[in-house]
């Protein structure tokens, strides 16, 4: 995947464009009308990156990781957009149109793309071995005998950092602490050497010194191995340490998009600026209020009339923004989808 | 003064395996654990899952039994009463001055209940006069940024973050003498979790509660808690005043609980660390310290000797052999 | 993405209809969703409309035989004569057949018996109170063997369409009964056990498991077996009642004792005991509202097992007994091969009872997805 970078002109000191999604939507359907989930989801994963999608529950955040791998939970449905896998080259590929079920997205699922989940044990079967299920997955997309892909899962357990992998590869997974367990989720996401991993909370489930483990070892391995990584996480202290790029999500719609430090340092978005305000900071001065957003976020079903966050953001333009929808934030561009934003120039992200 | 001193507190769950069931062995959930709190304090209990942090709460709330300890509550009159020995019958009368407000928002509230009728039930079991109830229902609603309205309301109404707040309006209908919070704000989105820290700081504020609360998120202790205590796998390693914990830190696990912490901060990159290894079972707990396997600084005798918590400097105190000699960092 | 799925509720939920809705109305709401149980709900509701009017509905004494018109064939109603209204059936006639020279009685167009509306029959008590002879229909005049045989007649000349309103009733009420029973039973057993735990509990799930590992047939025909030949049909009735439901009392004991292991463990159970209300406060304000809609599922899931325990029973010989009429025992008539060939409208006995257990599973299905409108 290395060499793509190199030939990628696009690419300056990141890795070139290995999945594009553009204008995403779900829906998903109810008795009484459909409700859309997600409303013009544009990403790019890029080799060697790390994009970081942060929002509160119910932003639609795992929503489009399931939408691109296909895996909607019914009555979700993909309505529009497309999820381009090589974009630009001859391979270029629209997953989307591709029938969830089929053969074809199934090869790129756990092959090309690799999934973590945040709890393991949703993708590990209890009645199978730690290293039965990964020898399977590797024999499902390549061509192995039964002797070199448990030697290749062996390393695997190794690589994500198990100790004794050569004892543990007989273990069943619930004899696995939660972090051991994530490692494992994690060598059965990298079973096929994929060069891109979503990985779906990873860490939300672990304590806090286990959650460092595993997100030193997922940054070692993306480093290592050149993998575009999805990151998502409700977390801003993970989005602060793990991504480059970040995509701020808020009722199905990206409402900022901007490189990690920027972000931080000048978050654009007045949603974004309250969220990090609200964190807990553990430097804080003992007994400090934090800062809040009021209200709670809107169910999909009951979108507020234009700028969604309106009912909620302090900065609220009055006549304006219960009434007209900023413009989206441009595909692979740095912005906020805001009317305050708006005069700041939207810049390419390098 | 101390609303609640517990001493020797030791709670183990038999291991029972076999057709008879015969005891295999011991998980030691809670070992030798002694703190208090003093009236209109709040003591945060910390530490990883696993380390028996719910398991105190739930002895002084007495919804385990403890195998051996006293936990010493003392009332508004001056007297002491010992909860650890108590029947379930002699508890009862003593129940409405320790309350609790719960992590998840969803499943503390009867949902065919109205939220009036969930915040009047202490009152009512109690046997406070409806006249009474009604009014203080209203004022308790208020107390917690509740319109009056949500009385006639049913629990699948309001959003996560409302329901917290009719928990926490049901735990202080009684006027507790302490209050005991087991993650209360975990389940929550952060904009929310916002929301109820300040609440709970406005309260703390405005009644003086006395508050036990159990978080494993060091970012919230800090901003709710007077003095925190950390424990690993049973025993209390380190217990301090919030500021001093978070600045200074006596023991080498809290040191590594502060590392793990992701910060906010993007410039603060490669700042996470990690101690390597396992936390350790509380089922076949290492040798000496618990801790000392996953430990940078171990010495030789940490594998053997049980270090006791002494206390370092005025009000701190820390179970680690090398306490005085090491300089740990703290929050960056 | 379950947090969308319950986030689309509680937006749904935003307006104050649904905010001070009952546990009672969500319920209902979510049912009504559900068309296929509302319909097995209307089909229910029907049949026991049928058994409460049994007799009424039964155009003539579902006893009374005449040999002359055995295994007369349906019949329809006419309901226009000379293009006009006058709604009559034809009147019988001996014919002999004259290859097996048997005489049989078949219709005779030429004589017409105009129907008549609440026309007085055989006596009976409505509800069991009223006397009274009034029922649905009714022919003015004609001989003694004349009648309206909608579902034609059996061996002895009875009107299986009387016979099968009446059995009906039997059928359902015995269903009903039963489940009545074992609810009884399993709610108290089954309470008990969750409730108390330790030896009680081991000590009513071994028994569960006893009752249950007993193959039901075979511990039929014991029973049944045992039930003295003297005994009137009301007792013989009351017996296979209590037989069927302390068979099936388990599955519903089973249900019952989850439910409140579950709940001792749920957070609003233990901040009730917290804020020190006592024990029975706690299983009648908290624990038994939230498994009440389980039990009720469970319930009309079990209903139709208890109906075909009696059919089967009655159609082996082993249940009621003629003179009683329920479904199993007019199906008993419908045995024979040979008989069948001749008239086989007998089977019709058949059709009610595959009707009743559909829709009971129907039902049941909707009630058990409506039951938890929080889950």
């Amino acid at each position: 995947m290395v060499e793509q970078v190199m030939t990628n002109p696009g690419a300056i000191e990141s890795g070139g464009h290995m999945l594009s999604v553009r204008d995403l939507a779900v829906e998903f359907g109810q008795d009484r009308g459909s409700v859309r989930a997600l409303d013009g989801i544009s990403l790019d994963l890029r080799a060697g990156r790390v994009l970081g999608v942060v929002g509160e529950s119910g932003c639609g955040k795992s929503v489009t990781a399931r939408a691109i791998l296909g895996i909607l939970d019914r009555p979700g449905r993909l309505v529009g957009g497309r999820v381009l896998l090589d974009p630009g080259t001859s391979a270029e590929q629209n997953l989307a149109a591709l029938d969830p079920n089929g053969a074809a997205l199934r090869a790129v699922r756990g092959g090309r793309i690799g999934l973590i989940f945040q709890e393991p044990m949703t993708a590990l079967s209890v009645h199978y071995t730690v290293g039965n299920q990964i020898i399977e997955a590797i024999r499902a997309h390549k061509t192995l005998s039964k002797a070199a892909a448990r030697a290749a899962t062996v390393e695997l357990l190794r690589e994500v950092g198990i100790p004794r992998p050569e004892l543990r590869i007989d273990a069943y997974p619930f004899q696995l602490s939660g972090g051991l367990r994530q490692r494992v989720g994690i060598a059965m996401a990298l079973a096929c050497a994929p060069d891109i991993l979503i990985a779906d909370e990873p860490t939300t489930a672990l304590d806090v010194t286990t959650q460092a483990q595993i997100l030193a070892l997922l940054r070692r391995l993306q480093r290592d191995k050149g993998i575009a990584l999805m990151l998502i996480t409700h977390d801003m202290g993970v989005i602060a340490q793990m991504a480059d790029d970040v995509a701020v999500m808020y009722l199905g719609r990206i409402v900022e998009f901007a490189p990690v430090r920027r972000l931080f340092a000048a978050p654009r978005h007045p949603y974004t600026r309250a969220l990090l305000r609200s964190v807990p900071d553990i430097r804080a001065v003992p007994r400090a209020r934090l800062a809040t957003i009021g209200g709670t976020v809107p169910h999909p079903g009951a979108r507020p009339t234009g700028c969604a966050f309106h009912p909620r953001c302090q900065e609220m333009i009055a006549g304006r923004c219960e009434t007209t929808a900023p413009s989206p934030v441009p595909a692979g561009l740095e912005g906020a989808s805001c009317f305050h934003a708006e005069s700041v120039v939207q810049e390419a992200v390098v | 003064m101390n609303v609640l001193e517990v001493e020797g507190l030791t709670k183990h769950f038999p291991i029972r395996s076999g057709l008879l069931q015969r005891e295999t062995g011991r998980i030691r959930a809670v070992q030798d654990v002694s703190f208090h709190i003093r009236r209109g304090e709040t003591l945060a209990l910390v530490g990883e899952s696993g380390c028996g942090k719910t398991t105190v709460s739930r002895c002084i709330l007495r919804a385990l039994s403890p195998t051996s300890g006293a936990i010493r509550f003392s009332q508004a009159d001056g007297t002491v009463t010992d909860l650890a020995t108590l029947s379930r019958r002699a508890l009862r009368p003593l129940r409405r001055h320790i309350q609790m407000i719960f992590q998840d928002p969803y499943a503390s509230l009867n949902p065919r209940m109205l939220v009036g009728d969930i915040i009047a039930e202490p009152l009512l079991v109690n046997g406070v006069p409806a006249a009474r109830r009604e009014a203080r229902v209203r004022e308790l609603l208020d107390l917690v940024g509740l319109p009056a309205t949500a009385r006639t309301r049913f629990p699948h109404a309001f959003s996560g973050g409302q329901r917290q707040r009719v928990g926490i309006a049901r735990a202080l209908a009684l006027d507790p003498r302490l209050v005991v919070a087991d993650e209360p704000v975990s389940a929550l989105d952060v904009s929310v979790q916002a929301q109820i820290i300040n609440l709970l700081l406005d309260l703390q504020d405005r009644l003086g509660l006395s508050m036990l609360f159990v978080a494993h998120d060091l970012g919230v202790v800090r901003h709710v808690s007077d003095r925190v205590a950390v424990m690993y796998v049973g025993h209390i390693v380190e217990i301090a005043p919030t500021a001093e914990l978070y600045t200074r830190p006596r023991h080498p696990y809290t040191e590594a609980l502060l590392a793990a912490v992701p910060k906010p901060d993007p410039a603060q990159r490669d700042a996470i660390a990690a101690p390597s290894g396992e936390v350790a079972d509380p089922a076949n707990p290492p040798p000496g310290c618990a801790f000392h396997p996953r430990c940078p600084f171990a010495v030789p005798r940490c594998a053997t000797e049980v270090p006791a918590l002494r206390e370092t400097t005025h009000g701190s105190w820390s179970a680690c052999h090398r306490t005085n000699e090491l300089t740990l960092q703290g929050v960056v | 993405m379950s947090s969308t799925v319950s986030s689309t509720m509680s937006a749904a939920l935003a307006d104050d209809r649904m905010a001070q809705a009952t546990q009672l109305q969500l319920t209902w709401w979510r049912f009504c969703r559900h068309k296929l149980a509302l319909v097995s709900l209307g089909v229910v509701a029907l049949f026991y409309l049928i058994a409460i009017f049994a007799d009424f509905l039964a155009i003539a004494d579902p006893h009374a035989t005449d040999a002359r018109r055995s295994y007369v064939p349906p019949q329809g109603i006419h309901l226009f004569d000379d293009g006009a209204f006058s709604p009559h059936v034809s009147g019988l006639k001996g014919m002999r057949d004259m290859k097996t020279f048997k005489l049989s009685y078949v219709p005779d167009p030429s004589r017409k018996l105009p129907i008549t509306f609440f026309a007085h029959g055989y006596s009976y008590d409505l509800f069991g109170l009223i006397p009274t002879d009034r029922h649905i229909l009714g022919i003015a005049g004609g001989q003694p063997v004349d009648g309206i045989f909608l579902l034609g007649t059996d061996q002895l000349g009875r009107d299986l369409f009387s016979r099968l309103m009446v059995a009906t009733r039997i059928s359902l009420v015995i269903g009903l009964a039963g489940v009545s029973l074992s609810l009884l039973l399993g709610v108290m057993l089954g309470g008990i056990s969750g409730l108390y735990g330790g030896i009680v509990d081991t000590l009513i799930q071994r028994v569960i498991e006893v009752v249950r590992s007993i193959p039901t047939i075979p511990l039929w025909m014991g029973l049944a077996a045992a039930l003295p030949n003297t005994w009137s049909v009301t007792q013989v009735y009351f017996a296979i009642t209590i037989i069927i439901s302390l068979v099936g009392w388990t599955e519903l004991a089973r249900v019952v004792r989850g439910r409140f292991l579950a709940l001792r463990e749920e957070d609003f159970v233990i901040a009730a005991e917290l804020a020190g209300a006592s024990q029975l406060r706690i299983i009648l304000r908290h624990m038994l509202p939230s498994f009440a809609s389980h039990v009720i599922a469970a319930t009309s899931l079990a209903l139709p097992a208890m109906i075909v325990s009696e059919t089967s029973l009655s159609f082996l010989g082993l249940g009621l007994r003629p003179p009683a009429i329920s479904w199993g025992i007019l199906l008993q008539d419908a045995q024979n091969v040979q008989v069948l060939a001749g008239a086989p409208w007998l089977l019709c006995a058949a059709i009610p009872v595959i009707l009743v257990i559909l829709a009971f599973n129907f039902l049941g299905d909707g009630l058990r997805d409506a039951a938890d409108p929080y889950g």
